[in-house]
C-alpha cells in the first residue's frame, strides 16, 4: 500500500449562492432594464451557479449616474473617513475570507489552496494598505493638492476575480473617486459578494456600482461621456480597442495586459528551489497568469539536468476537484478558453517542439488542460510569441547572459520576468536589461500592494499598486 | 547515470571539494516556501491512518538522559514492542535508541519479551559534540557493535566541517563505516543546528552518503532547532539526487522535535513529495523520537474509536 491522500474537500456549506443575481447601483440591487440574463457555471463541473442580470447601455447610464451621485459625497467626505470605510472592507472581507474563497473557487475553478492562501489574504491586504493611504495623498509625491478623476469605469478579468477588483477599487475608493465596476462574464459571483460587503460595511450609495454582462456592456462603460478615466485589465486586443476608443477624450486610461514573461535560469541557479518557481510561474492559477513565467530561458549546458528535475516535479502536481484542499492545479475557467489553450499547444506540435505532459487523469466533466511543456523551441515558433493563458511552457536555451537578454526581450510584451543565480551581481546585471514591469530575482509571482505592478510595450499602460498605482487615479499628478 | 558512492570521491582534500562544488546551491528563502507549502498538505481519514501507523513504524524510540537506568530502558523496550497494549493492531516501532552502555539491557529485554526483531541503535563517536580522539569514537561503536547494536548513530565532526577540514569529517566517517562492517547499519548525526545554512546541510549530506553513510540524520536533540521542516527536505533532496547518481538509495532520519501527529504527517508528506514513495518505509526514513509514539497512539484511538480517550489511556513509559 501506498501513501495516497483522501479527498480532503472544503465544504460549499459557507457559501449562499442566490439563483438570480441583480445588478448593484446605488447602494442596492436592481432588476436590469431589459431583464435579459445569462448564466454562469462552475468550470470544474459544468453546473450553473447561478443566473447574472444582463446590464444594456441603458443600465450603464443609470450606474454611471449613481456613481455621480456617490462621488458628490464620497470625494467631499474627510479623507481620514474615506480610510475608516476602507479598513471597514478589509476587515469583512478577513472575516468572510472563507465564504469568499470557496465561492472564488466555484466560480472561477481555481484551487482552495490559492485561493484561501492567496487571492483572498491579498484582496484585503489591498484594501488595508491603500485605506492608510487615503489620508496622506499629498505625501505621495503626486502634488501638494491631488484630485481624483472622477467616476472611473473599471473592467475586470477572470483570471483574479475578486483580487482584481481590489486592485482596482481600492487604489480608487482611497483616492475619492467613485467607480462603475464590470466583473468577467464567467466569474462575477465575489464581486457581487463584495457589493453585498459594501453594503455591510455601510458605504455611502453610488460609490462602488457593480454591472454584469458581456463585452458590450464593458463597450458601454468605455464609451460613457459621464466616465473620466478607464481601467482595464484583460487581453491585449481588447486593450488597443479601449485605447482606439478613448482616443480624443479627456479619460484617463491605465491598461493591464498580456504578457509572455521570460523565466531566465543561469548555470548557478538553485535548481530545487528553480524548479519551484518555474512550476509556480507557469502552473500557479492553471497558468492563467498575465505575468506567468510561460517562456523558460535556460542555459544550453544545464538543460537537461534542469528538465528531468523538472519532469519530476510536475508528477507529484495534484490536478482534479479544485475545492480540495490538496489539488495544486484546477479547471481551465472556459470551454474557450481551453480551446485557445489546445489550438496554440497543437501549433506547437505541428510547427515541430517537442511536448511533455505530465500523466494527470483528467476529471469527465470539466474543462482540464494538464500541466505541459515544449522543448525544442526557437523564438520563430508561435507557443514562443503569443499568450497561451493556460498551463503551457515553452522552454528556450541560451549560451550567454547577452543571448539570454536578447531573447527574452525580443517580445511585443514586456510585463514580468524571473532570472534565477545564486550570483547577486548577475541579477542586477539581467535586471538592469530586461525590458519588463516587474522582474522577480529566485522567486516568481509574488505579489504585494506596496509594489507597483505594469508592463512595457503591449503588456500595459500605467501601474497598478504601491504610489505609482494611486498616482493612476489623482487627476493632474506627475 | 550510475556510479558507486565510492567513485564520487576518493576521500582527498582536493577531491572531496570538486565533488562538493558539483552541487547546486540552495535558496534558503525558495527551500523554507516549498516546506511551508508542503506543510498545508492536509491528510484525512484513510491517508490519515495509513499515515499515523507507518510513522509508529518508523520511530527510534529514544532515551538519552544520564538519568537512563535498567528499569528505563526496559520499559521503552516494552513500549516498543506493544505500544498500546490494548490494540494488538499497532505495530511495534522501527528501533529502540539508546546510549552505548544501555545497548545490552535494550538487546536482552527485546529477546526474552518477543521484541528479536526490534534493532537496537546506539549513539556513539562522543555523542552528542563528538569532541574526542578517534580512539575513543573507536571504542565507543566497536563496545555497542558487540553488545548487540545492529544500528550506529554517530556524529560528524561540525567543527571540522564548519573550519574546512572535510577529509577529517568524511576520513571518520569511513573509518567507523569500516568497523560497522556488515554487523551494523550507520546513521550519520549532521548536527544540522550547527551547521546552519541549507547549502552547509546539503553539503553534509551529500559528504556523508559518499563516505558510506546508509542513513542521514538530522540531529543528536541536544541542541535546537533540529529537524526543522526546510532541513528535512533539503536532506530528502540530498538522498533522491545521490540515489540518481549513484543508483544507491540511503535513508533519512529526522530527530527532534517531532512530537506530534501533525508533525509527523508533515514528515511523511514531505518524504512522499520530495524523495518519493520508495522511501516510504522503514527501511530508508526513521523518527527519533520519544514522546510522538502516545500522540499518535491517541490520535490512532481516535480514530478507531471516535473520540479522544485522553492521556491516561496510553502508557507513560
Amino acid at each position: 500500500m501506498t501513501f495516497e491522500y483522501s479527498s480532503a474537500p472544503e465544504s460549499k456549506a459557507i457559501v449562499t449562492i442566490d439563483p438570480v443575481y441583480k445588478l448593484f447601483i446605488g447602494g442596492k440591487f436592481v432588476a436590469p432594464k431589459g431583464g435579459k440574463t445569462f448564466t454562469t457555471i462552475n468550470p470544474a463541473t459544468e453546473e450553473v451557479l447561478a443566473k447574472i442580470a444582463y446590464a444594456e447601455k441603458s443600465d450603464v447610464d443609470k450606474a454611471v449616474k449613481a456613481a455621480q451621485e456617490g462621488l458628490k459625497v464620497w470625494s467631499k467626505m474627510a479623507p481620514s473617513e474615506r480610510g475608516k470605510y476602507l479598513y471597514r472592507i478589509a476587515r469583512i472581507m478577513q472575516e468572510r475570507a472563507r465564504e469568499f474563497a470557496v465561492l472564488e473557487t466555484m466560480d472561477n475553478g481555481k484551487p482552495i489552496r490559492e485561493t484561501r492562501d492567496i487571492d483572498i489574504p491579498l484582496s484585503a491586504a489591498h484594501f488595508f494598505y491603500h485605506a492608510g493611504w487615503a489620508d496622506k495623498l499629498e505625501h505621495a509625491g503626486v502634488g501638494s493638492n491631488p484630485k481624483p478623476y472622477g467616476v472611473v469605469g473599471q473592467i475586470i478579468p477572470w483570471n483574479f476575480p475578486l483580487l482584481m477588483l481590489a486592485w482596482k477599487v481600492a487604489p480608487a475608493l482611497a483616492t475619492g473617486n467613485s467607480v462603475v465596476l464590470k466583473p468577467a462574464e464567467t466569474t462575477p459571483l465575489t464581486a457581487l459578494l463584495f457589493a453585498q460587503v459594501c453594503q455591510q460595511a455601510e458605504l455611502p450609495a453610488g460609490v462602488v456600482n457593480i454591472v454584469t454582462g458581456d463585452g458590450a456592456t464593458g463597450a458601454a462603460i468605455v464609451n460613457h461621456p459621464g466616465i473620466n478615466k478607464i481601467a482595464f485589465t484583460g487581453s491585449t486586443d481588447v486593450g488597443k480597442l479601449i485605447a482606439r476608443s478613448v482616443a480624443g477624450t479627456d479619460k484617463g486610461l491605465t491598461l493591464e495586459l498580456g504578457g509572455k514573461g521570460a523565466n531566465i535560469v543561469f548555470e548557478d541557479a538553485p535548481l530545487d528551489e528553480t524548479v519551484e518557481g518555474i512550476v509556480n510561474g507557469i502552473f500557479f492559477n492553471q497558468g492563467h497568469v498575465c505575468c506567468a513565467g510561460s517562456r523558460l530561458l535556460v542555459q544550453e549546458n544545464i538543460q537537461d539536468e534542469l528538465l528531468e528535475k523538472l519532469k519530476r516535479r510536475m508528477s507529484q502536481i495534484r490536478l482534479g476537484d479544485p475545492l480540495d484542499k490538496n489539488t495544486d492545479i484546477g479547471a481551465i475557467n472556459s470551454r474557450e478558453q481551453l480551446e485557445k489553450i489546445t489550438e496554440l499547444a497543437i501549433s506547437g506540435d505541428t510547427e515541430g517542439a517537442e511536448r511533455f505532459s505530465a500523466a494527470c487523469t483528467i476529471p469527465a466533466k470539466g474543462f482540464w488542460y494538464p500541466p505541459t511543456f515544449f522543448t525544442g523551441v526557437t523564438q520563430a515558433h508561435r507557443i514562443a510569441r503569443e499568450e497561451i493563458f493556460g498551463p503551457v511552457l515553452s522552454v528556450i536555451s541560451f549560451r550567454t547572459p547577452q543571448e539570454a537578454i536578447e531573447k527574452a526581450n525580443n517580445t511585443p510584451f514586456g510585463l514580468s520576468a524571473g532570472v534565477w543565480t545564486d550570483k547577486g551581481s548577475r541579477i542586477l546585471w539581467t535586471a538592469k536589461h530586461l525590458r519588463a514591469g516587474v522582474i522577480w530575482a529566485n522567486t516568481f509571482n509574488k505579489f504585494d500592494p506596496a509594489s507597483p505592478f505594469g508592463g512595457y510595450k503591449e503588456s500595459g499602460w500605467g501601474r497598478e499598486g504601491g504610489r505609482h498605482g494611486l498616482a493612476a487615479y489623482l487627476k493632474g499628478a506627475k | 547515470m550510475v556510479t558507486t558512492a565510492g567513485a564520487l570521491t576518493d576521500g582527498s582534500l582536493s577531491s572531496i571539494k570538486g565533488f562538493l562544488k558539483t552541487l547546486s546551491p540552495v535558496d534558503q528563502v525558495g527551500a523554507d516556501a516549498r516546506a511551508a507549502m508542503l506543510a498545508t498538505r492536509s491528510i484525512k481519514t484513510a491517508s490519515k491512518k495509513w499515515a499515523i501507523d507507518m510513522a509508529i513504524s518508523m520511530i527510534d524510540l529514544t532515551t538519552l538522559e544520564g538519568a537512563d537506568t535498567d528499569g528505563k530502558v526496559k520499559a521503552i523496550c516494552n513500549k516498543a514492542i506493544r505500544p498500546d497494549p490494548t490494540d494488538p493492531s499497532v505495530p511495534h516501532v522501527g528501533a529502540i535508541c539508546v546510549y552505548n552502555d544501555m545497548v545490552s539491557v535494550a538487546r536482552k529485554h527485546l529477546d526474552e519479551s518477543g521484541g528479536h526483531d526490534i534493532p537496537v541503535a546506539a549513539v556513539s563517536t562522543a555523542f552528542p559534540s563528538g569532541r574526542a580522539s578517534l580512539e575513543v569514537k573507536e571504542r565507543d561503536t566497536k563496545d555497542a557493535i558487540a553488545n548487540g547494536a545492529t544500528e550506529i548513530d554517530m556524529v560528524i565532526d561540525r567543527g571540522a566541517f564548519l573550519s574546512g577540514d572535510l577529509e577529517k569529517v568524511f576520513s571518520e566517517i569511513v573509518y567507523i563505516k569500516s568497523l560497522c562492517g556488515d554487523k551494523a547499519h550507520l546513521k550519520v548525526i549532521l548536527e544540522t543546528g550547527e551547521l546552519v545554512t541549507y547549502d552547509n546541510v546539503r553539503k553534509a549530506s551529500f559528504l556523508a552518503m559518499a563516505a558510506g553513510a546508509d542513513f542521514i540524520k538530522t540531529s543528536t536533540g541536544k541542541v535546537a532547532p533540529a529537524a526543522t521542516a526546510p532541513v528535512v527536505l533539503v536532506m530528502l533532496e540530498a538522498v533522491r539526487d545521490f540515489h540518481q547518481m549513484t543508483g544507491v538509495r540511503i535513508g533519512v532520519k529526522p530527530a527532534g522535535g517531532i512530537r506530534t501527529t501533525k508533525d509527523a504527517i508533515k514528515q511523511l508528506v514531505l518524504v512522499k513529495e520530495t524523495a518519493g514513495d520508495e522511501w516510504l518505509n522503514p527501511e530508508l526514513f526513521r523518527i527519533g523520537a520519544s514522546a510522538l509514539l502516545n500522540d499518535l497512539l491517541m490520535q490512532r484511538q481516535k480514530l478507531t474509536s471516535g473520540h479522544y480517550g485522553g492521556a491516561n489511556y496510553v502508557t507513560l513509559d
